[in-house]
C-alpha cells in the first residue's frame, strides 16, 4: 500500500489525493518555523511562579515533574509574546 | 431477460439509479434533468429503493453532499445540467482531486447568458479539464447503459475518479423512445457492492481527508489524476466487453459508423450522431463514401486510437456543440487535430460550431458538411477551418 508521506515520496509512494491513514500526526508537523519572534527564557529571574505555561495558546511550555518549567519547545511555539507579557520578572525577553 | 420499455431520456437515467440503488442521493432541479431526481424521489418514496435522498438547497450544497457522503464510504450519485453545474464548479474539482467515485447524470444544456434552457454543450465542455470521466450518449438506451457500467469505471482501485453521463437536453432528455433495460438482479450483480479501501466511518482505520497540500505535494498529487485518467481507458474497455456479455450491446471507446472504407467523416457527440449516420446513409445510396466518428468517451480523450481511426480519411468536419470563443476552434477540435498532429497525420480537418442554445441540426445542415469536405477533397483547399453550422449571417 502507498503510504509515504514525505517531501522525498514521489507520486507513486504518495497516498491517494494526501489521505492520512493514522490519527494524531500533527506532532509531526513543525509549526514553530512559522515565528517571526522567539521568547527567550532567562532562568536565572525565573521565581517558578506558574504563571507562564497556563497562558501558552500552543502549550510550548514544558513543566517537569517538580512542576517546574523548562526551556520552550520551539518546534511549536509560534512566538506570540503571551507569556513575556504576563512574567512579573522579566524572565522571558523576546527577540 | 432483458425488458423491453418505452422511456423518455431522464426516466431511464432515473430507472438505472433505481436498479444501482445508491446510498445517497443529493440533487437540486434545474431544467432538463429535473426530472431525474424527481423520478428518484418518487422511487424513493415508494419505497423502491434504500437510498438517503438529500433535497439540498443549491448544487453546491448537492456536490458538497456526495462528496462527505463518498468519503464517508457511500456510493453517492446526483444529476444537474448547465448553470446547476456552474453553482457546482468548486466541489467538482474537490471531488476528483479527493478521488471520490461520484457519478454524475448531466443533461447538457446551454450555460446561461443571455438565458437559455436547450441543449448544447458549454456545461461538459466547462468541466473537460476538472478530472471528471466523461461518457456521452446519443440515445436514451445509451444513457442508460452508460450508467451501468458508470460505478465500475469510477470506482475502480487504478481509477477512483468522478464520472459524470452526458446526453442531450430535451433532444433525448425528453423524447420518450423504445429501451432494452437490464433485469434488477442483473444490474444488481454487475455493478456489485461498494467496498472502498479507506472511508471515514471506518471506526478501525482513523483517516484524514483533503489536507493542506502546498507546493511541496499538490503537483504529485495532480500526477496521480494525470495517471488514473490514463488507466481509465483500459477499465472503460474493460467493462464494455463485461457489458456486451451481459446485454449483447457493444460499447467501446468511440463509434465508427461505415468509417473503414470512407472519404469523408463527421466527429461529433451525443445526439448529434444519430443525425449524422442517418444522413452518411442517405449519402451512401448515393455513392458518396461519408463516415461518422462519435466520441462515446470524451474524458479521457483517446487520442491515439481516434487518430488511427480517421488515419486514411481524405477530409474530417469536427463538430462542436459548444463555441470556446478563443479564435482558434471548439474543444473536440482541438483534441482531435492536436491528436492527428502527434500522431504525424496531416489530413484536412475543418471545425463546425452548431447547434448553440438548443439551435435544430437536421439532415440538411449534415449533408452541408459533407458537401463542403467534398469540394476540400475536389480542390485540396481548406479555406477558413473555423465555421459556423446554422447560424445566421456570415459563417
Amino acid at each position: 500500500m502507498q503510504n509515504k508521506v514525505d517531501t522525498s515520496a514521489t507520486w507513486e509512494e504518495l497516498t491517494i489525493g494526501g489521505n492520512i491513514y493514522e490519527a494524531g500526526n500533527a506532532r509531526t508537523f513543525k509549526t514553530g518555523d512559522w515565528r517571526s519572534t522567539k521568547p527567550i527564557f532567562v532562568s536565572e529571574k525565573c521565581k517558578q511562579c506558574g504563571i507562564c505555561f497556563p497562558v501558552c495558546p500552543e502549550n510550548s511550555i514544558p513543566v517537569n515533574k517538580e512542576q517546574k518549567r523548562e526551556d520552550f519547545d520551539y518546534d511549536s511555539c509560534k512566538g506570540c509574546g503571551i507569556c513575556a507579557k504576563v512574567c512579573p520578572f522579566s524572565a522571558i525577553t523576546m527577540s | 431477460m432483458s425488458i423491453r420499455e418505452r422511456l423518455s431520456g431522464n426516466e431511464a437515467a432515473a430507472v438505472a439509479m433505481k436498479q444501482i440503488n445508491p446510498d445517497v442521493v443529493a440533487a437540486f432541479p434545474i431544467t432538463p434533468s429535473t426530472e431525474i431526481p424527481q423520478y428518484f424521489s418518487s422511487f424513493v418514496n415508494n419505497g423502491a429503493v434504500d437510498t438517503e435522498f438529500v433535497a439540498v438547497e443549491s448544487e453546491h450544497s448537492a456536490m458538497s453532499a456526495c462528496i462527505g457522503a463518498e468519503a464517508a464510504g457511500a456510493r453517492a450519485m446526483t444529476a444537474t445540467s448547465a448553470n446547476g453545474l456552474s453553482l457546482m464548479w468548486e466541489m467538482i474539482y474537490i471531488a476528483s482531486s479527493l478521488r471520490l467515485p461520484i457519478v454524475m447524470s448531466l443533461v447538457n444544456r446551454a450555460v446561461s447568458g443571455p438565458l437559455n434552457i436547450h441543449n448544447d454543450h458549454s456545461d461538459a465542455m466547462g468541466a473537460r479539464d476538472s478530472g471528471w470521466i466523461q461518457l456521452f450518449s446519443e440515445n436514451n438506451q445509451e444513457a442508460y447503459d452508460n450508467l451501468i457500467m458508470a460505478h465500475r469505471i469510477a470506482e475502480h482501485k487504478d481509477v477512483l475518479l468522478p464520472l459524470m453521463i452526458c446526453q442531450d437536453g430535451f433532444i433525448t432528455s425528453h423524447s420518450i423512445e423504445n429501451i432494452e433495460l437490464i433485469e434488477d438482479s442483473d444490474v444488481k450483480k454487475f455493478v456489485g457492492e461498494y467496498k472502498p479501501e479507506h472511508y471515514l466511518l471506518n471506526y478501525k482505520e482513523r483517516i484524514a481527508v483533503g489536507p493542506l497540500d502546498l507546493q511541496t505535494y499538490l503537483f504529485e498529487h495532480k500526477r496521480q489524476q494525470a495517471e488514473a485518467m490514463k488507466n481509465a481507458k483500459d477499465v472503460i474497455l474493460n467493462v464494455s466487453k463485461e457489458f456486451e456479455k451481459l446485454t449483447g450491446r457493444k460499447y467501446s471507446l468511440f463509434e465508427e459508423y461505415k468509417l473503414e472504407d470512407a472519404d469523408m467523416a463527421i466527429v461529433c457527440m451525443n445526439s448529434t450522431a444519430g443525425t449524422a449516420k442517418y444522413t452518411a446513409d442517405i449519402l451512401r445510396e448515393q455513392g458518396i463514401k461519408a463516415g461518422v466518428l462519435k466520441i462515446r468517451v470524451y474524458r479521457p480523450f483517446p487520442a491515439k486510437e481516434v487518430a488511427e481511426a480517421l488515419k486514411n480519411i481524405k477530409a474530417i468536419a469536427v463538430l462542436d456543440k459548444s463555441d470556446s470563443l478563443n479564435a482558434s476552434g471548439g474543444a473536440l477540435f482541438e483534441d482531435v487535430t492536436s491528436a492527428m498532429y502527434v500522431n504525424k497525420m496531416q489530413n484536412p480537418v475543418i471545425n463546425y460550431v452548431y447547434g448553440i442554445g438548443g439551435r435544430d441540426t437536421t439532415e440538411e445542415h449534415i449533408k452541408t458538411v459533407y458537401k463542403d469536405l467534398e469540394e476540400i477533397i475536389k480542390t485540396g483547399d481548406i479555406g477558413n477551418p473555423y465555421r459556423y453550422l446554422g447560424v445566421r449571417g456570415g459563417k
